[in-house]
């Protein structure tokens, strides 16, 4: 399409350093982007192609690359900056809504890094891990109002209520919806295994279930979304627990789409939809058009599977996220997953994933107070996810309501993902967002899920610690304790949403 | 051998007693089960794998052989919204009309309703491989027929006069939509359009509509020989050109 705007200022400059480089061609090969060739006797770089993947860094022997973001200076201005101007390039040539790969880059403040943890002193002495049992075993779905005890014939005291399904796991992380097509099979399989030897979950996305994945599927949540891709009672029953998704935090109300582009054989079975074919998945659930609707999917799915499977229920951080929450905990759901604004996503409109939704802080924090104002607490557990990045993360977020998190992007760099934010091009050196085979072979299953149970394991412990140092043996005991937190540099409207005290109280 | 038939009486029942006989029945090898006086139990055959023949007297409640993969249900009566919902394989048959979003993303099997459906029809049905979903109305459908339509055949008989649905195949982009009679333009939402039916085609919904005159006993040939109108996307990639990369 012709326009008079010409090329943009480059995004990344790449350089080699030459007496460094010994031109053994690695850069070439491990670039899927094409940003290196030879030519003669010499490297040539394109750096125009380059996403700041780093996989040449990576896998140069001698050090001898080095990238630099934003070479270019624009003349600086506050209000017009480099992507406001870049935006507007890009639309005045195309037309079109801008789509961009992972979570929002929106520079807004994490409340996360304005909540300081407590631990103690001398009025409690704290409690040592490597001394005293620190419970992490959580367990997700409905719990009973009350217990109802009975005697058996030997006079001994047995429960008579009959418990839900829960899901149990033995660390409050599980790995987020990332569907097979969005990421490779091999991504997939490596944080099922690593789900499986952690104890904890992993979901499947709207994708479906490859194959691949049977060995793992009582370590599976298998997704039910709009398109109803990849659904069929074979699939609901494989699932450990299954997820009805009603919104995704990176695009609050609107749908999926994966192009056909990427709807590869393999990927065309699992989500069983031609090959070459987009897979629309519209904005709302066409059987759900109000709230009584979901109760009749959620039965619908438990009937289906014979009342034996926790069902869930996920929905964007939006504005009334408490009612909405306390909606659905209404409709017979075991729990409820809040993906806040900085959710990932392969992609999203831009205007969507910077500018729509509301903080996974805020939302966790003011749904867990409804339900509990509503007497439906224990109808529902609640999973937090969006911008999940560390330990601290997972505490302050259990601390402020949830039973749980999930974590995506985490997982993803643990497997070598460094955001870059190009998953939509297919392309991803690292073998995770693409489905050329020769790309996924890259990532290799019994390494990648090893990194990505050691970064469970390595959280679980730092969890461990930062309970014991707060006094804290059970996971119950910091599940929504807000005095195990205190706001720094919050305003007091934003503490009294969250329930927490400032600093100093 | 003689056929094996159950009877249930679901008056009363809860519908997960009731699908829990039904389940039994079947698993036990029961080729019929028939389960009388219905009125309004969602769920009926919700899931249910095998081959066997249920007959539902009554009306069916909502999702009605939601996700069922491979039996037939036989509704003799109206049924709720939602019939053949995600449904992979097997039949229903409905004597009477049905709600909203009649075989809401069915993805095979066959979905034939002798009266009337509601409105979103067909949405969203799909296909893959050897599964290509049937939906047949003998009656009318309302507005948002094939809504997102991305697989399948769906077609409309108006027996009992023409329809009058508008913004036919919103959305559509696999699949076709095949009415008795014509349809107006403006009844057309964008993304579908109206294209001439074929000899090859009438060739193909033929059985289609034999089979569907023979299980309401109605003479399939004036059907055969009637004039049809064909809607099909107007394109496979609806939304190719909406968007551009960061």
């Amino acid at each position: 399409m012709s326009s008079n705007l010409g090329s943009m200022p480059l995004r990344y400059r790449v350089t080699i350093d030459r007496e460094q480089c010994m031109e053994c061609e690695r850069c070439i090969n491990n670039c899927s982007y094409g940003v290196f060739r030879r030519d003669g006797d010499r490297i040539l770089i394109n750096s125009r192609k380059c996403t700041a993947c780093h996989r040449c860094l990576a896998y140069c022997p001698r050090d001898a690359i080095m990238l630099e973001e934003q070479p270019c200076d624009y003349r600086s201005h506050p209000v017009w900056t480099r992507a406001t101007r870049e935006a507007i390039y890009n639309q005045a040539r195309t037309g079109k809504i801008i789509l961009a790969g992972m979570g929002s880059v929106a520079n807004l403040p994490v409340i996360f890094d304005h909540l300081m943890l407590d631990a103690c002193q001398v009025t409690t002495p704290p409690t040592d891990p490597l001394r005293e049992p620190v419970e992490l075993r959580t367990y997700l779905g409905k719990k009973p109002s009350h217990l109802d005890l009975c005697r058996n014939s030997n006079g001994d005291v047995e429960l008579a209520t009959e418990l839900a399904p829960n899901l149990m796991l033995e660390t409050p992380v599980m790995l987020g919806h990332m569907s097979y097509g969005a990421i490779s099979l091999n991504a997939q399989v490596s944080m099922a295994r690593a789900a499986k030897e952690t104890g904890t979950y992993m979901g499947t996305g709207e994708g479906g279930l490859h194959a691949g994945l049977y060995p793992y599927q009582d370590r599976m949540i298998v997704q039910v979304a709009s398109g109803r891709f990849g659904v069929n009672i074979d699939y609901l029953e494989r699932g450990a627990a299954i997820e009805i998704k009603l919104g995704q935090g990176a695009k609050p109300g609107i749908g999926g789409h994966l192009t056909g582009e990427k709807v590869s054989k393999d990927v065309s079975r699992t989500r069983m939809i031609p090959e070459g074919s987009d897979a629309i998945s519209p904005a709302p659930h066409h059987d759900i058009y109000g709230i009584e609707d979901l109760s009749q999917l959620v039965r619908a799915i438990k009937e289906a599977t014979e009342w034996k499977k926790p069902v869930f229920a996920k929905v964007a951080a939006v504005n009334n996220t408490a009612e909405n929450v306390a909606a659905v905990a209404r409709s017979s759901v075991d729990a409820v997953v809040i993906d806040g604004f900085r959710g990932g996503t392969g992609a999203a409109p831009r205007v969507f994933r910077d500018h729509v939704g509301i903080p996974i802080e805020v939302a966790v924090a003011s749904a867990d107070r409804e339900l509990r104002r509503q007497g439906l607490r224990n109808e529902v557990s609640l999973i937090a996810c969006g911008s999940i990045r560390e330990s601290a993360d997972v505490v302050k977020a259990i601390a402020l309501g949830a039973d749980a998190v999930y974590i995506g992007t985490a997982a993803l760099a643990a497997m070598g993902c460094r955001v870059c934010g190009n998953c939509y091009q297919g392309l991803c050196p690292w073998g995770i967002a693409t489905q050329r085979p020769d790309l996924v072979e890259r990532l290799d299953p019994d390494v990648a899920s090893k990194q990505v149970a050691n970064l469970i394991h390595a959280w679980t412990l730092e969890i461990t610690e930062l309970m014991g140092a707060a006094g804290i043996n059970s996971i119950e005991s910091l599940r929504g304790n807000r005095d195990r937190l205190r706001g720094y540099m919050l305003d007091e409207n934003m503490l009294n949403v969250l329930d927490v005290e400032p600093v100093g109280a | 051998m003689m056929a094996k038939q159950v009877t249930i009486d679901a008056k009363g029942m809860h519908y997960t007693p009731l699908n829990q006989q039904i389940r039994k029945a079947v698993e036990d090898g029961a080729d019929e089960v028939v389960v009388q006086n219905v009125l309004g139990q969602r769920f009926i055959g919700d899931g249910l794998r095998g081959n066997a023949t249920i007959h539902v007297y009554g009306v069916a409640g909502g999702d009605l052989a939601m996700f069922m993969s491979g039996p037939t249900v036989i509704v003799h009566g109206n049924a709720e919204h939602a019939p053949g919902n995600t449904m992979d394989s097997g039949k229903v048959v409905i004597h009477g009309s049905a709600g909203d979003a009649v075989a809401h993303s069915m993805r095979g099997g066959k979905v034939f309703v002798r009266g009337n459906i509601g409105y979103r029809g067909g949405i969203h049905m799909k296909q893959y491989e050897a599964q290509r979903p049937i939906l047949v109305v003998g009656g009318s459908a309302r507005t948002f027929l094939g809504e997102y339509m991305a697989g399948g055949l769906l077609v409309v008989l108006g027996l009992d006069g023409a329809m009058d649905a508008r913004g036919i195949g919103s959305g559509i982009h696999g699949g076709e939509i095949i009415i008795r009679g014509n349809v107006d333009d403006a009844c057309l939402a964008a993304g579908a359009k109206k294209v001439p039916l074929t000899d090859e085609d009438r060739k193909r919904i033929a059985p289609v509509i034999r089979e569907f005159a023979g299980d309401f006993g109605l003479d399939p040939e004036p059907l055969l020989n009637a004039d049809y109108t064909r809607i099909v996307p107007a394109s496979a990639r609806p939304f190719a050109g909406k968007y551009t990369w960061e």
